[in-house]
């Protein structure tokens, strides 16, 4: 962590990007944490004010094609969200927040918008929406369990050299090449709503271990994990 | 009533049939499948049904078919009235209920907000009420500025009356192009989906209401939503000169202000905020039609349930009493409802009409539940297990519905289920009762 023993989370933009419940994701960061003992300070940016840039992990959710341009303009205007990260914080970027973080994304007409350049994509629109469950194994390196959520988006992410896929779908469209999602360092950009941590309490204790910088106690998982094993029944019944 | 040209007739008398086959052979209330075969013969019958009648769409995303019943209600003072009382609110349904109720001067009809400038094409319909617009149904509503924006371009330019929520900044926008309107004060609970403004994106200010979060949580203190009073309820953008339109209805609590200034205590049987809201946006549109506030308002208290939601059903000393929510604001007025002294029973689905996407129960802020007996069923009874878990609320996994009733000490309980949850709870009373 910064600089003290308590945690701060930072929710950008909540009063743009956050259609598809991305609150979820704050809500089990911070009972997760706090089961273990860790305080947590959450702070809500509104899309009118500076992001600051004494954050531990920043989240950004998802939204409509206006306020996702709106949303990229303004962050790339404040700068306080790519400050962070360069300094080390940790960052989990969600569907439009997702495509925010790279070179470029497809606005309402398909035109491209420029984003803020914290990961190495490059995103536009595709033929149709990816709409439904998706399911994938995790990049082996992150050390986490299969990935579950729910995607509902009409994006085309293209990964350049500079990032790693987060998963390789097994049900679902993701980027659109077999992939889903993408990390570099401490940051994670996904399609999946459900809310992602809600569905993976392995990505949300990741994410707590990086920012923490330490290895942390288990705890009771069991409502998780029943809701993991329902989801992945249904889209991978072969599995069951 | 006009003759309808030759075809048409053919077409409609078609649907009425099957309408009536539908229903004898089971398969639903016969309100669409009727509309749907009329629809594919004549193009325009909805146009031509629609002729020489006086009309009023209703269309939000929450209250539509109860502010439908009340407004059609007060309208039957004035004479015969047509409308799509089973929420069938599709072109195809309009047509069923026009079709079925030939000669009625009047028609009240409930319309789905992605299908509203059609049906303001179709019917040239000369009064609309709009009551609110907000997060719903995700994966396959779509973007609600968008269709707000559908709306500004469906009024411009239109002889219409519209009758308006002032208080809820979408549909301020939405409804701004119109020839004419009535703005009504009728309160806006759920905010999530209007902190900027429509016109230009910029941060909208709030008199008395400072920005919370999406269900109101902040680490480490645990503010309960904010309800301001209504009349307190101004907003502005910060950048641009858009503002709420200023109001000359007004629901205050639990009456309604006129533009005359007088007070009308409300005195509905229907519970609620949500339904004072509905019934002061029913009120404004009865007088748009020439009814005045004291002829209608007795109208509206004869209302008592509508289909099926707020009704109580019963079963073995157990009466349940069926609050429908279909989306995060739909439950914020659901929890309005909620006996405090009473347990409740939550279900939820996720089938097509749900939306099959649950992130939204992560929207909702669950924790005005916490000190009451809360029992948790539906097909998706984990993801809102997993929801109520992280909030801290105590409850009850339950494999059924009925299992959460019997589990229950005869007395009074509260439900609050989705679309497809409260149909089935339906369904199975229907046949039980
Ligand atoms: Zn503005």
């Amino acid at each position: 962590m910064q600089s003290d023993s308590i945690l701060r989370l930072v929710w950008i933009y909540p009063d743009l990007l956050s259609t598809y419940g991305d609150q979820g994701n704050v809500l089990i960061l911070e009972q997760r944490a706090q089961r273990r003992g860790i305080p947590v300070q959450t702070i809500h940016v509104r899309s009118a004010d500076p992001v600051p840039e004494s954050g531990d992990i920043y989240l950004i959710g998802g939204g409509e094609d206006r306020p996702q341009i709106l949303a990229a303009e303004r962050l790339r205007r404040d700068g306080g969200l790519n400050r962070a990260v360069a300094r080390g914080a940790t960052l989990l970027a969600v569907c439009a927040g997702y495509q925010i973080m790279g070179s470029t994304f497809g606005g309402e007409e398909g035109q491209p918008v420029q984003g803020i350049g914290l990961l190495d994509i490059a995103s536009g629109r595709g033929a149709g929406r990816a709409v439904g469950e998706l399911a994938g194994e995790a990049d082996p390196a992150l050390g986490i369990p299969m990935l579950t959520g729910f995607e509902n988006h009409m994006g085309v992410t293209r990964l350049g050299p500079g990032v790693r896929p987060l998963a390789r779908t097994a049900v679902g469209t993701g980027n659109g090449d077999g992939t889903e999602g993408c990390y570099a360092g401490k940051t994670v950009g996904t399609y999946l709503h459900g809310p992602a941590l809600a569905r993976n309490p392995g990505l949300a204790d990741l994410l707590l271990t990086w920012a923490v910088g330490a290895q942390l106690p288990p705890i009771d998982d069991s409502w998780y994990d029943r809701l993991r094993q329902e989801r992945l029944t249904a889209v991978l019944p072969q599995q069951a | 009533m006009t003759q309808l040209p030759l075809r048409a007739q053919l077409a409609s008398a078609l649907g009425r049939t099957a309408a009536t086959l539908s229903r004898a052979t089971g398969r639903g209330d016969g309100s669409v499948i009727g509309g749907r075969i009329g629809l594919a013969l004549e193009p325009d019958l909805l146009s031509q049904l629609a002729r020489d009648r006086r009309l009023a769409l209703v269309s939000a995303t929450n209250g539509k078919t109860t502010t439908t019943r009340l407004i059609t209600s007060a309208l039957q003072e004035l004479g015969d009235v047509a409308t799509n009382a089973f929420g069938a609110n599709m072109p195809a349904g309009h047509v069923s209920a026009l079709a079925s109720a030939k000669d009625a001067p009047y028609g009240v009809l409930e319309v789905d907000e992605k299908y509203l400038p059609a049906v303001i094409d179709a019917t040239g319909a000369g009064v609309i009420a709009l009551m609110n617009l907000s997060r719903d149904q995700m994966d396959r509503a779509g973007e609600i500025w968008l269709l707000a924006q559908k709306w500004r371009r469906a009024l411009a330019g239109k002889n219409t009356h519209v009758i308006a929520n002032a208080d809820d900044p979408l549909v301020a926008w939405g409804a701004s192009t119109a020839a004419r309107v009535t703005w009504v004060a009728a309160g806006q609970p759920w905010k999530e989906d209007s902190w900027c403004c429509p016109e230009c994106g910029g941060p909208l200010d709030r008199k008395g209401v400072d920005y919370t979060p999406p269900g109101g949580h902040v680490a480490g203190a645990a503010p309960l939503a904010m309800v301001p009073r209504p009349v307190e309820d101004d907003w502005a953008c910060r950048e641009c000169s858009f503002r709420r339109p200023q109001p000359s209805w007004f629901l205050d609590d639990d009456a309604v202000i006129d533009p005359r200034g007088q007070r009308w205590v409300l005195d509905l049987q229907l519970p609620g905020r949500a339904n004072r809201a509905n019934a002061a946006i029913a009120l404004a549109t009865a007088e748009a039609f020439g009814l005045p506030v004291q002829a209608a308002l007795p109208r509206l208290r004869e209302v008592r349930s509508v289909a099926g939601r707020y009704t109580t059903v019963e079963r073995d000393g157990r009466r349940a009493r069926l609050l429908l929510a279909k989306n995060p604001a739909g439950w914020l007025e659901a929890f309005d409802v909620l006996d405090r002294s009473l347990p409740v029973i939550l279900s939820v689905n996720a089938q097509g009409p749900d939306g099959r996407d649950t992130s939204w129960l992560w929207d909702v802020d669950y924790r005005v539940l916490r000190g009451r007996p809360v029992f948790v069923t539906g097909e998706r009874m984990l993801d809102l297990a997993l929801r109520l878990d992280v909030a801290n609320v105590p409850f009850q996994l339950v494999a059924s519905f009925e299992q959460a009733l019997a589990a229950q000490p005869p007395g009074k309980v509260d439900v609050i289920a989705n679309y497809t949850a409260f149909q089935q709870i339906r369904a199975e009373f229907d046949r039980a009762v």
